[in-house]
């Protein structure tokens, strides 16, 4: 570590870390995705070509990752509204960040069908 | 801090004799951040406070409306196969899907907006550079926020 830095390393700085770094994806995606979307007021074949990309293997690979972060910035918040608003938040932070990540992962887990199964069937072959 | 205010017990009886009474009172001590008439103008009001509050109350509503929103474009009925054209206008011709979309779109801007600023306030030093990139930011949002609540309430469903 650099001498003067603010920077304490361990949970407390890799999480946030972690949720500025999905924060700032999440709003460049959104931002792409009201253009998109508007896309509906040109016609439905400029819309309709658009989706189609979204739903090729590559982009359901960057779909989960988009899954992934959303998941992990949406927990950590509610872990980060503990922290500020709950008497005991501070001393379980800690804690209530392993909770976030394993219930991240169980998400993760279960998001693996439904977003990427059928990316799979076209990459494989059905 | 001072010999005295250390060293010497002016806290109270127990640890000795306070140098304090009624005849000579202890040296007012200014609170640090006091707003006065010099406080610089972007710091005069709670601006920052209600924006702190602003991320948590809104994060928690965003919760609701992002999971259920990506439940159903990427797990429900198909999944992403199944979006088109048709599937919008079948999802916009209920007011109650439109107010969620209006909704997640203000606040998802406004959240990730404000979010943004801070980002930019803590690493673009030069004042400038800090300048032009909220300005930036600010045009880019205001621009997606109308052109999003354009597109729901102008959704024509038989555009040709
Ligand atoms: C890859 C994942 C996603 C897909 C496939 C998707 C799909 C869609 C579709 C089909 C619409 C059209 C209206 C509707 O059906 O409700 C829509 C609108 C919208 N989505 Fe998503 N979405 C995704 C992720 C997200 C995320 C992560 C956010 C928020 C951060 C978001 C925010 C919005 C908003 C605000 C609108 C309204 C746009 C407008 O006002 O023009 N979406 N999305
Ligand atoms: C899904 C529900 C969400 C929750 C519970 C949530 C929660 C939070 C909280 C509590 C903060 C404040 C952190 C702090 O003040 O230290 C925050 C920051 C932030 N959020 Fe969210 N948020 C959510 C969705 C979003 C979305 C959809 C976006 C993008 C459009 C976004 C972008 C950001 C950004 C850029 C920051 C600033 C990060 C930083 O300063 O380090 N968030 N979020």
């Amino acid at each position: 570590m650099p001498a003067g830095t603010l920077y304490r390393g361990r949970e407390g700085m890799w999480s946030w870390v972690a949720h500025r770094v999905t924060g700032v994806l999440i709003f460049f995606f959104l931002f792409v995705h009201v253009l998109d979307t508007a896309l509906v007021r040109v016609s439905p074949e400029a819309y309709d070509e658009v989706v189609a990309t979204y739903k090729t293997p590559l982009v359901a690979l960057l779909e989960y990752g988009l899954v992934a972060a959303i998941l992990f910035h949406a927990l950590n918040g509610l872990r980060i509204v503990a922290v500020d608003f709950w008497a005991k938040g501070p001393r379980h932070q800690k804690t209530m960040l392993w909770t976030v990540l394993g219930i991240w992962i169980v998400l993760m887990v279960g998001a693996l069908y439904p977003v990427l199964g059928h990316a799979v069937r076209e990459v494989f072959g059905s | 801090m001072s010999a005295e205010t250390s060293s010497s017990s002016a806290i109270s009886d127990v640890e000795g004799v306070s140098l304090y009474d009624v005849d000579h009172p202890a040296p007012v001590i200014e609170p640090p951040r006091k707003r006065t008439g010099k406080t610089p103008k972007g710091s005069r009001t709670n601006f920052e406070m209600y924006a702190w509050l602003f991320m948590r109350l809104s994060g928690i509503v965003l919760v609701v409306l992002v999971i259920g929103h990506l439940l159903i474009q990427l797990v429900l009925d198909g999944g992403v196969s199944k979006i088109g054209f048709a599937f919008v206008a079948g999802r916009w011709a209920s007011p109650f899907w439109q107010v969620w979309d209006l909704a997640m779109l203000w606040l998802a801007m406004l959240h990730g907006a404000n979010g943004l600023r801070t980002v930019i306030n803590d690493y673009a030093e030069r004042d400038n550079t800090r300048f032009w990139l909220k300005m930036l930011l600010y045009t880019a949002t205001v621009f997606t926020v109308l052109l999003g609540t354009l597109v729901i309430f102008t959704f024509d469903p038989n555009i040709r």
